[in-house]
């Protein structure tokens, strides 16, 4: 920039035709830009851990509080679903590092597929979910809305979960509080879903960027924050997962 | 008044504002609205909190008219609940939380680093849309009828017993919170990777390290009051979570993850007037701030045991004896670095070469007003004597003056300090003394009988009040009306200014920030060429030198 005279705003925009166009005005390297960027998405990610950590705290609270409720609403999920769904994220998390590693590597082909892989498994992800809600639908399991704690006073009503658990009846105090379980349920699978949704979203739109040859340019940073956003979402269903399926198996 | 000053302004003969300027550089409503630039979004910010500032000083004002008389004279008392309740939300969340960092904290801290902008500026622009997103939202759930629940949302009150717009106005500061977290997130990063060569963290000013101590309180707090928040409006969605007794729920957890928040959020408000107080002091008594290490680093402090001690919130709400015995120690514990603060401003001061602008005025009334609101906190901090004096005037003096006496003060100091810098243009020095010692009478005026009601047991959130209580709350309502005119004078006095101030230069103060060194108003791009930082923070005798060199260039 030595060789200008800054008389005005022009000269100034002039000198950085040096620089690859993709880099923002204000930074001084594309360095600076990507170190910058992927440190904001590190802190945005710690913001959710405090978000999703007020849902953790309520849940492990009223756990403790009313644990038989809470051992039998834990029950009523379906270990192989949850476990489809677990191995689900897990690949997806994998083929979302190879879409970063071929953006990386300015592979447009491999990084569309991976792109598209990690679609297809996010879509799944939430096409089970799905179904698991859609049974505590119609088992009335839904709080707020008809909810019924029939399957936890008299438990051999619901054959299905009772050949498995052999559930003892709860007394009707205590069957009332796994609405509470299954509200915390919602909101914490709810608010992951929601994590979801927008991250299938934003794979759609890096999809259709990516065919007119966007990020294999060089400049991936959005696919790389876009995959640590993925991960950390992946990372609290490894937390959901077992606080919510498996830890009321015996 | 000492007529020795600090000012220095060029020839209004021949002085011009730069033709090209971060105002001027580009015209129309869109190039607003669509800016990137942080100067631009500061002032998008700027005219909006004053907006909603002045929306609650003016539903204080009906409060303390209510307060004149012993019988709910103005107002039933149902209006009462809303209107104090309004009042507390739109100072708290649309207020105080974004008045230094978003206005000043925005205009200044690339320009105190040395970048050209906030790393972010997408991200600082989507955060004043937010913004105002949730000051549409809430002044929705004014005209439709308001909240009552006090800015506090106590469960089990807020989603069983009252029938008033609680998810509207929590989803507005659930919206605020993201357009807050934003800020901080911009501030943090742009602090980390944006200095300019040669800036290292202990050359940045301090005004830097105590709004880096806030937003790290922006990131951390604010996700948890968004969790809460949605909690309590699912809630009342659907009549059944984890806060309501009736329900199962644990009306003190909503306390826990609350005051997880919103103690935290005190800090967000008084450490950005914290950061203008360093400043202004350095500025003023030509003396780099004493202690700079120490004042660095009692920010971060600050920022820590802000996290470590809500439950002094809930002392008489059921929490155990030894649960309250720990918190009221950590409680003690962050009058330490605030000390450390005041004691090191008092030694800037102490043998510099003061002068009294109105900076300086609204600076000293901070620390001396800041000095009462936190010593107080100590009594209530005290489990014994907060238990007499809790839920009574008393708090609500105590917070007034720290967020009031304090953070406002700062927040008007920090405004009439980089208003040159802002417009190019100087505000009138001889009224807006007279303002700032408007503003100092009429705040001690108003609150200070408050102290006294509350000792005497007045309880805080009720429209009427025994008789006996009155000539105080005349006395109160009176300074209120002074406190009134304090704030209404800077409002026209700045608009005039203009177009009719005095044309400021580059640096009119003398200081030896960054910011102070580029023309007034600053390019969008800030600086011609990136500088590049050679010497320590306050250094004046650098800035003397470098005007010399100036005078022989010419």
């Amino acid at each position: 920039m030595s060789d200008h005279t800054a008389t005005g705003n022009g000269a100034v925009a002039e000198a950085q035709h040096e620089h690859p166009s993709y880099q923002r005005h204000h930074f001084e390297t594309v360095d600076q830009q990507f170190d910058a960027t992927n440190f904001a998405m590190w802190l945005f990610l710690l913001t959710e851990i405090m978000f999703f950590g007020g849902l953790f705290v309520s849940y492990l609270i009223m756990r403790n509080w009313y644990y038989p409720a809470f051992v039998e609403g834990s029950h009523q999920l379906s270990i192989l679903w949850g476990t489809s769904n677990t191995a689900v994220l897990i690949c997806s998390s994998f083929t979302m590092a190879m879409g970063v590693w071929a953006a990386e590597m300015h592979r447009k082909k491999s990084l569309l597929l991976f792109i598209g892989l990690t679609f297809v498994l996010g879509v799944a992800f939430l096409g089970i979910k799905y179904i698991e809600w859609h049974e505590k639908w119609e088992k009335h399991h839904v709080p707020g809305i008809h909810y019924s704690d029939a399957s936890f006073l008299n438990p051999a009503s619901d054959p299905e979960v009772y050949k498995e658990y052999h559930d003892k009846p709860l007394a009707p105090d205590m069957a009332a509080k796994t609405e509470e379980y299954f509200f915390l349920y919602f909101a914490m699978t709810g608010m992951h879903a929601l994590h979801m949704v927008i991250g299938v979203g934003l794979l759609v739109y890096i999809f259709f960027r990516a065919r007119t040859g966007a990020y294999t340019n060089g400049h991936f940073t959005f696919v790389e924050n876009f995959g640590l956003y993925w991960h950390f979402v992946d990372i609290i269903w490894i937390f959901l997962y077992p606080l919510l399926y498996l830890i009321s198996r015996y | 008044m000492s007529e020795a000053t600090v000012v220095s302004l060029p020839d209004q003969s021949t002085a011009r504002i730069p033709k090209m300027n971060f105002i001027t550089k580009e015209n129309g409503l869109l190039s607003w609205l669509l800016t990137g630039d942080h100067k631009r979004i500061a002032t998008l910010y700027l005219v909006s909190i004053t907006f909603f500032f002045f929306i609650g000083a003016s539903l204080a004002a009906l409060i303390r008219l209510e307060l004149l008389t012993p019988q709910t004279s103005l107002m039933a008392a149902d209006t009462y609940n809303k209107v104090f309740t309004m009042h507390g939300v739109i100072m708290v969340f649309l207020f105080l939380v974004p008045s230094v960092p978003a206005t000043i904290g925005n205009f200044v801290i690339p320009m105190m680093v040395g970048a050209k902008d906030l790393a972010l500026p997408k991200i600082n622009l989507l955060s004043w849309y937010l913004y105002v997103i949730a000051g549409i939202m809430v002044i929705y759930t004014m005209a439709a009828g308001g909240v009552d629940t006090g800015w506090t949302f106590t469960t089990p009150l807020s989603t069983h017993y009252l029938n008033t717009h609680v998810i509207t106005t929590g989803l507005a500061i659930f919206v605020a919170g993201f357009s807050s977290i934003f800020t901080g997130l911009n501030f943090i990063v742009t602090i980390h990777k944006m200095r300019c060569p040669g800036m290292t963290w202990f050359r940045l000013p301090l005004f830097v390290w105590s709004t880096y101590a806030a937003s790290l309180l922006m990131v951390l707090g604010t996700p948890v009051l968004a969790i809460t928040l949605v909690l309590v409006v699912l809630e009342r969605l659907f009549h059944i979570g984890v806060f309501d007794p009736a329900f199962g729920g644990d009306p003190l957890l909503f306390q826990h993850l609350f005051w997880f928040y919103s103690h935290p959020a005190v800090y967000i408000m008084i450490l950005p007037g914290m950061a203008v107080i360093s400043e202004v002091v350095s500025t003023f008594s030509r003396k780099r701030v004493f202690g700079y290490t120490a004042v660095a680093f009692s920010s971060v402090a600050i920022a820590i045991f802000a996290f470590f001690v809500w439950a002094h919130h809930m002392f008489i709400m059921g929490i155990s004896n030894y649960a309250s015995l720990v918190f009221s120690l950590l409680t003690m514990l962050v009058a330490v670095p605030s000390a450390i603060k005041i004691f090191n401003w008092t030694f800037t001061m102490y043998k510099g070469s003061i002068t009294f602008e109105t900076p300086m005025l609204y600076a000293i009334g901070f620390m001396g007003l800041f000095t009462i609101g936190g010593l107080t906190g100590v009594f209530l901090g005290s489990t014994g004597t907060d238990i007499h004096l809790t839920e009574t005037y008393f708090i609500v003096a105590h917070f007034h003056f720290v967020m009031v006496g304090g953070m406002l003060m700062a927040f008007l100091s920090g405004i009439h300090f980089w208003w040159p810098k802002w417009t190019g243009r100087m505000y009138p020095e001889k009224i807006s003394q007279f303002a700032a010692v408007t503003t100092f009478i009429g705040f001690n005026f108003t609150f200070f009988p408050q102290f006294i009601l509350g000792m005497l047991g007045m309880p805080r959130r009720y429209a009427a009040y025994p008789p006996e209580f009155q000539a105080l709350n005349v006395f109160s309502t009176a300074g209120a009306t002074i406190l009134g005119v304090g704030y209404m004078l800077p409002l026209l006095y700045l608009t005039w200014s203009l177009k009719f101030g005095k044309i400021a230069g580059n640096n009119p103060w003398q200081a030896t920030g960054l910011e102070w060194q580029t023309q007034s108003p600053p390019l969008t791009e800030n600086f011609v060429e990136t500088p590049i930082m050679d010497h320590e923070a306050y250094d004046y005798e650098w800035l003397e030198q470098q005007q010399q060199k100036e005078v022989a260039s010419v």
